[in-house]
């Protein structure tokens, strides 16, 4: 094998799902939440929000490292939490950093559904809860895209997560961190297995979404709904949300 | 009388600083329906999406039974459905989005089935059941919309231009299949819609919306043959209008005079004191005849004119008749128009019955 011991790799590895994952699922409620306030509700500073989360699309990790170091820090404001070199604070950065991906990709997948949707959804008797419920699953593939997305983001990203992890041993180090480490002791060969694990295993997630996303797209062929809009009146500025 | 299902009172609404809606009453009464029509931008679909408690109005309320609405909300859009202009079915199966609204209503699995079937059937689209919604045609997508909405067995129904997206075979098909139902299920329907004919069609009583207001109200007969405005008269297709002097008054019968013609009408209601009035016409009550012909009927107007041209509208045709100082406008068939030889320049005479004139007051 590549390694002096397969069992620091498996649990390198696993790790670094671990970590992603809970951080993506964070995300994932953060982000559908937050996606859906911004495709749906009408507020001032608006435009500043979808500006905020189309730069965080492609936030720099370091930036947000430094950020959640400065919070984390035995002397910051959260020091006392005692997270700071954990894994509690690599998911913490990874959320921030996969949180503004799910967010896009949510907010802009139901600014495309057509406008008058929710008003049929509310007019079937939906309460507001019901109708989120229900245009959410509307939107399900670009979700699971977003899913992707997010995940892809989180555990690709190596700066955050060693900053405010630290890379230890045994503790906080995940594929990304073991990498760095490796390449700067000029492993290349192990530092080369270690990205191809990587790799393998972003692979097998995304595959195992598309295989969903595809099977939710079977027998639809072309989208036939008569969508020509016609204006009575302005558009609907601030539909408004029943109790 | 009854009480109303539905009513808007003094319903206000704006947007961006403009009044959309500005409706003092309206009453849907039970088992009615009520057609709105009106040009586009008159505030229609606004007041039907409020009538829908679809959105909340800026002044005035929306009363369902005689009580106000607010705080009520959920509960009685549970009581009501709504068919908008786009099918905007849900990404499931024609069967599961039938069932939606029955599932959000707490209607148990079991019926659920059997009403969303029922309903399928009904709209001659229970063959797809389990196909996609994004599979079907314009038409059938409607159709599933039409019975989805039916399936929840609403005590109002509210239609946003149904049908006006597609094309005139299928518009005429479900319209006949929708009116059909309306008749053997007598749900108050409210109707939008800038189609006449669907609207007399549909429509018990016909609502005429201009400029965000309610001009007119009445049976599809009043409003298409005795508008209460000028403007009203053109949106419904009264095409002949001109002013005319009242020259005299005999058991109900009044003569005008316009453009050196004499013309005899039915008075009206009200007309006492009026001495000018606006002469009415639709194009189908107006025959046109050659010159030498001799008019029937002791209470037949004719006028004299010459064709200034004549247009072809599908099936028929529409022609221009200049009765010197009166312009009369005429729908001729395809067959008058071989038998008189008619063609720009042509002398004819133009004559209606004096039941067919509708006067507008002038005071």
């Amino acid at each position: 094998m590549l390694l002096h011991n397969e069992g620091d790799v498996y649990e390198i590895a696993w790790r670094s799902v671990y970590v992603s994952g809970i951080a993506t699922i964070l995300s994932l409620v953060l982000g559908v939440g937050l996606g859906a306030a911004l495709a749906f509700r009408r507020f001032p500073g608006r435009m500043v929000a979808l500006t905020l989360v189309n730069t965080g699309m492609g936030l720099p990790p370091v930036v947000v490292g430094l950020f959640i170091a400065i919070m984390l820090w035995r002397s910051g404001p959260l020091g006392q939490l005692d997270w700071i070199y954990t894994t509690r604070a690599m998911i913490i950065a990874q959320t921030a950093i996969a949180t503004p991906v799910i967010t896009g990709f949510t907010a802009a997948s139901l600014a495309a559904l057509p406008p008058r949707l929710r008003l049929q959804v509310y007019a079937l008797g939906a309460s507001r809860l019901q109708m989120l419920w229900i245009v959410l699953q509307e939107v399900r593939l670009p979700l699971l895209a977003a899913i992707m997305a997010g995940f892809g983001a989180a555990i690709s990203e190596v700066g955050a997560s060693v900053m405010v992890g630290g890379n230890v041993a045994g503790q906080t180090r995940v594929l990304t961190g073991a990498i760095l480490l490796e390449q700067g002791k000029g492993n290349f060969g192990i530092a080369l297995a270690l990205g191809i694990i990587l790799l393998a295993m972003m692979v097998a997630v995304n595959a195992l979404f598309t295989w969903v996303q595809l099977g939710a797209r079977r027998d639809r062929w072309s989208p036939t709904h008569a969508g020509d809009s016609h204006d009575e009146g302005t558009p609907i500025a601030s539909p408004w949300q029943p109790r | 009388m009854t009480a109303a299902k539905l009513s808007a009172r003094n319903l206000v609404v704006r947007r961006a600083g403009r009044t959309i809606v500005d409706v003092p009453s309206l009453d849907v009464m039970p088992g009615e329906a009520l057609a709105i029509i009106g040009p586009n931008g008159a505030g229609k679909s606004t007041l039907l999406l409020h009538l829908a408690l679809l959105q909340r109005p800026d002044a005035g309320e929306v009363l369902f039974e005689g009580t106000d609405t607010h705080g009520h909300e959920l509960a009685l859009r549970r009581r009501m459905a709504v068919v908008f202009q786009e099918p905007l079915l849900l990404d499931r199966t024609v069967l599961a989005n039938v069932e939606t609204g029955l599932r959000l209503r707490g209607v148990a699995g079991g019926e659920r089935r059997q009403r969303a079937g029922r309903w399928l059937a009904r709209f001659g689209v229970d063959a797809l059941a389990s196909r996609s919604s994004r599979t079907l045609s314009g038409g059938e997508a409607q159709r599933v919309s039409l019975a989805r909405a039916f399936a929840l067995e609403p005590e109002v129904l509210l239609l946003d231009e149904p049908f006006s997206a597609l094309d005139r075979p299928a518009r005429e098909e479900i319209t006949r299949d929708l009116a059909s139902v309306l008749a053997e299920t007598h749900t108050t329907t409210v109707l939008v819609t800038h189609d006449h004919d669907e609207a007399a069609r549909l429509g018990s009583r016909i609502a005429v919306m201009m400029r965000g207001r309610i001009v007119q109200t009445g049976a599809p007969s009043e409003v298409f043959g005795a508008p209460v405005s000028e403007e009203v008269g053109a949106f419904v297709g009264i095409e002949t209008m001109f002013e005319a002097i009242i020259v005299g008054r005999d058991e109900g019968l009044l003569t005008l005079a316009a453009g050196g013609h004499t013309i005899e009408a039915i008075e009206g209601d009200d007309f006492g004191g009026v001495t000018e009035a606006l002469v009415c016409l639709r194009p189908e009550d107006i025959s046109l005849s050659a010159p030498g012909a001799h008019a029937a009927g002791s209470v037949r107007n004719s006028m004299a004119g010459r064709v200034r041209r004549i247009v072809p509208t599908g099936a028929d045709a529409r022609g221009e008749v200049d009765c010197g100082g009166v312009t009369v406008i005429v729908r001729v068939t395809r067959r008058s128009l071989d038998d008189l030889a008619l063609d720009a320049g042509t002398d004819v005479l133009a004559s209606f019955k004096a039941t067919a004139v509708h006067l507008i007051p002038r005071w």
